[in-house]
């Protein structure tokens, strides 16, 4: 240990057995690989695409710089140096702030479980990718053999693939139907494959990590080289990143941004206190926050550059399809020779037509052809991934291999992220000794990832994506911002600005500057409120409703809009809630020992405890 | 009276075989789609071999063996390649049902598509329905082999983890249970100086310099 007296709460001398991290390198691509996640591929283009192209870069980095980056060194911070899982750290610095670490550590538990549940998913597709022609690509024949089914003629393959013969979904949250034995299968072997990974902490993460971070880069890199020789890619790439600066002056924008930033970097999970809790003591965690942050970001650049020419390329073919489509209609109705209207003489052909012979061509199917139409069709989550992204990958030659790049790609990004999210779970579970001394560490971890895998099995019943939406919607959101804030809070408020940046000018050998105070004492916890209040207004203006696949809707294949029963939104309630009860109830619980303790003390101290030492 | 006759017989071909008449169907050929650079001119000979075709087909059919290539006729050949046809009976006055000629296309559906090179989408019967090619589903569907492969990989990498984690717990237990052993031969004497208990520097927190334990064989054996 250091020479110098160490500033702060007292270190147990067992700091020896603490494993470490094999290389800084391997540190840093944990942390990447948990910040990098799905989201980054799915949800950063798409706010790209919906909040005006490049101009939404101008709030995400302002957000990045005042919210994203100063959070983040915080997490490391303390977790480097209190060497702790989550749950420790905050009953190091405050006994009465420990609830925090116990909240955070349940909304990391529900987050694992359904954040699984879409690598379940992941897996099924790559499981299916290795068949030409790719099972997506047509619809099957009906019972009778005398056509083909009808849900899938009324939507299209893709989706059928994806809402029948993966989901199996059922038309109504209160249906749960059946378990799908196949999901329930491709869910052992995740937490197999997860299990096999995590099963001795870091020793085996980090080995892991060196593919599964990596590996993603190099896909991404394959599919921008690919995607922008494909027709159609630069005008969607033109198309999607011009900046719309008018847009800046909607507030959803801002809030959009702030919330993406705090999604993507993982904050509040407890997953970076773990894995800095690894770090030898001495180590500049403020380049490590600004480096991880930044490749984050960067990282969500480069996917969303090589998503936007992919969509360019899907959305071009598509329009050619519908000119094909109607000019084939002109050519069979009018017996004009094969092929003699080019695709550019379209318009012109069509006039002449319409004046010649008006009645012929009004009973003619012809659809209203734009390219823009197509490329503002915009998509996010599941459904960029499982719907649009597989159409276009079929029209791609040498499809399945394409298929199987793009969901090995997304399987190793949530296998990364997953990583960071058990180490968030086991670490706080070792250091709070749930298992006897004698019980090894494989144990801990095999039987975390058994319970896990047992309660997300509620997750492949039919009915299981409309609870993922609601878990996603619900169990994350409001529960990190609050657990983010109280964090901020707690560190520079109850634990001390000034005790603070002692630790880090040990650690790193500099003080904070200007900058990093101002942003943890003031602009971070009021970014962090004004989310907050947002989020809240949000929800209470409309009731919480979801989007229902039902053939036998109207509209099919438009999803019908359905709000959710009673009991439901009681469910809703308890997940955004009940993590949160653990900051009063555990403050209250110290309350209780304190007192307890003032009144069975008659004698007075000889030694000083530890607990009075703090500033708490 | 012979050119008359003609006359009147090709005055009656052309009123059986007319767009939209009677037992009439229309065909569509796509022969550049389906083709490109390979396509082929449609002209009066393919027609004759088409003619042929449907002769062919309603040949197979039990009451219709006599049909002959003149039975069949074409008529408003356009440009799109497009033509509709009719097949007539024996004594040129009927067509024959549709029904039957439907049915008798068919059953041959395939060798007609295969003549001409083309498939069910670029040579269309319209109003003929095509059947559809049963699905060709493997016997063992192939995701469940990917899915076995990669299961039976990582239960055996987690059962080879699990047991080097138990053997390297076994040998760190006997290590540590040979230190235990030494320890109880010093338990009894613990020295103290400069008020520091000399724990520290016994078995139990240092390491064993190896150079000074074999004292004994630097000298030579008697």
């Amino acid at each position: 240990m250091a020479q110098a007296p160490s500033p702060g709460p007292l270190v147990d001398s067992c700091e020896d057995e603490r494993p470490r991290w094999d290389s800084k390198f391997q540190y840093l691509l944990s942390c990447i690989g948990f910040a990098v996640g799905l989201g980054n591929i799915w949800r950063f283009p798409y706010l790209c695409q919906t909040h005006g192209g490049g101009a939404f870069l101008i709030p995400y980095f302002i957000a990045l710089v005042f919210e994203g980056i100063p959070l983040f060194h915080i997490e490391l911070a303390i977790g480097q140096r209190l060497r702790r899982g989550s749950i420790g750290v905050w009953t190091a610095i405050c006994p009465y702030l420990g609830g925090v670490g116990l909240g955070c550590f349940t909304v990391n538990l529900l987050v694992s479980l359904y954040y699984n549940t879409v690598l379940v998913w992941v897996l099924w597709y790559f499981l299916n990718s290795f068949q030409y022609p790719l099972p997506w690509s047509s619809c099957p024949l009906d019972l009778n053999r005398t056509g083909l089914v009808g849900e899938c003629q009324g939507s299209s393959p893709v989706s059928y693939f994806w809402y029948r013969q993966t989901l199996n979904i059922t038309a109504d949250i209160e249906d749960s139907g059946t378990l799908q034995w196949r999901l329930v299968m491709c869910s052992a072997a995740c937490w197999a494959v997860l299990y096999l990974c995590v099963i001795r902490g870091i020793e085996t993460t980090g080995k892991a990590i060196y593919f599964t971070a990596l590996f993603p880069y190099l896909v991404l890199t394959i599919f921008l080289i690919r995607g922008l020789t494909l027709p159609g890619a630069i005008e969607g790439l033109m198309y999607l990143f011009t900046p719309d600066m008018q847009i800046l002056q909607n507030p959803r924008v801002w809030l959009d941004a702030a919330t993406q930033i705090f999604f993507s970097l993982s904050l509040a999970f407890g997953g970076h206190i773990a894995l800095a809790s690894y770090n030898p003591p001495r180590n500049n965690c403020k380049k490590d926050a600004v480096t991880i942050a930044l490749v984050n970001s960067l990282t969500s650049l480069y996917a969303s550059i090589t998503i936007f020419s992919v969509m360019g390329f899907k959305a071009t073919n598509d329009y050619r399809q519908c000119l094909d489509s109607n000019i084939l209609s002109l050519i069979n109705e009018f017996d004009f020779p094969e092929q003699s209207i080019p695709r550019d003489d379209y318009p012109a052909v069509l006039m002449r037509l319409n004046t010649t012979q008006p009645d012929r061509v009004a009973q003619l199917p012809l659809k209203a052809c734009c390219l823009k139409d197509f490329l503002d069709k915009s998509a996010s989550g599941p459904g960029l991934a499982f719907i649009v992204f597989t159409e276009a990958i079929l029209h791609m030659p040498g499809a399945p291999g394409w298929a199987v790049l793009f969901f090995g790609m997304l399987f190793t990004l949530g296998l990364s992220s997953m990583f960071g999210n058990m180490e968030g779970i086991i670490t706080p579970l070792l250091d709070v000794g749930v298992l006897p001394k004698g019980v090894p560490k494989e144990a801990l971890t095999g039987l975390a990832c058994l319970a896990s895998f047992l309660l997300a099995t509620c997750f492949t019943l039919q009915s299981g994506s409309y609870w993922l939406e609601i878990f996603d919607n619900f169990a994350a959101s409001l529960n990190l911002i609050i657990f983010a804030f109280l964090e901020v809070v707690g560190v520079i408020y109850v634990y001390g600005m000034r005790r603070f940046c002692d630790d880090i000018e040990w650690m790193t050998g500099r003080r904070p500057s200007l900058y990093w105070r101002l942003s943890w004492w003031a602009v971070s916890p009021m970014l962090l409120l004004g989310i907050l209040l947002a989020y809240i207004v949000l929800l209470a203006q409309r009731p919480p409703s979801y989007k229902a696949w039902s053939p036998q809707h109207e509209q099919f294949p438009s999803r019908e809009e359905k709000l959710y029963p009673g009991w439901v939104r009681v469910i809703c309630m308890l997940l955004s809630f009940l993590p949160l009860l653990w900051v009063p109830a555990v403050a209250l619980a110290q309350l209780l020992a304190q007192h307890r303790r003032r009144l069975k003390d008659t004698q007075p101290d000889t030694s000083m405890k530890p607990e009075e030492g703090r500033g708490c | 009276m012979l050119w008359l006759l003609f006359f009147l017989v090709t005055v009656i071909h052309a009123e059986l075989c007319q767009p939209d008449a009677e037992n009439a169907f229309k065909v569509r050929l796509s022969i550049r789609r389906a083709l490109g650079d390979k396509a082929y001119v449609w002209d009066t000979n393919e027609e004759s071999l088409f003619r042929a075709m449907v002769a062919f087909s309603m040949r197979k059919v039990p009451n219709r063996e006599t049909t002959e290539i003149s039975h069949v006729l074409l008529c408003n050949v356009t440009q799109r390649v497009s033509f509709w046809f009719v097949v007539t009976d024996p004594s040129k006055n009927h067509t024959l049902p549709a029904v039957e000629v439907q049915s008798a296309i068919r059953m041959n559906r395939n060798r007609i598509n295969n003549v001409f090179f083309l498939n069910d989408q670029t040579l269309e019967f319209l109003e003929i329905p095509s059947t559809i090619a049963p699905p060709m589903d493997p016997p063992v569907p192939i995701w469940i082999i990917i899915f076995g492969v990669i299961f039976c990989i990582v239960i055996v990498a987690i059962t080879l983890l699990v047991l080097s984690g138990i053997r390297q717990r076994r040998r760190k237990n006997k290590g540590s249970s040979e230190v235990d052993d030494a320890e109880e031969k010093c338990e009894n004497t613990i020295t103290i100086e400069n008020g520091i208990p000399c724990d520290p520097l016994d078995l139990k927190g240092g390491h064993i310099n190896d150079v000074f334990v074999t004292e004994d064989e630097r000298l030579t054996p008697l």
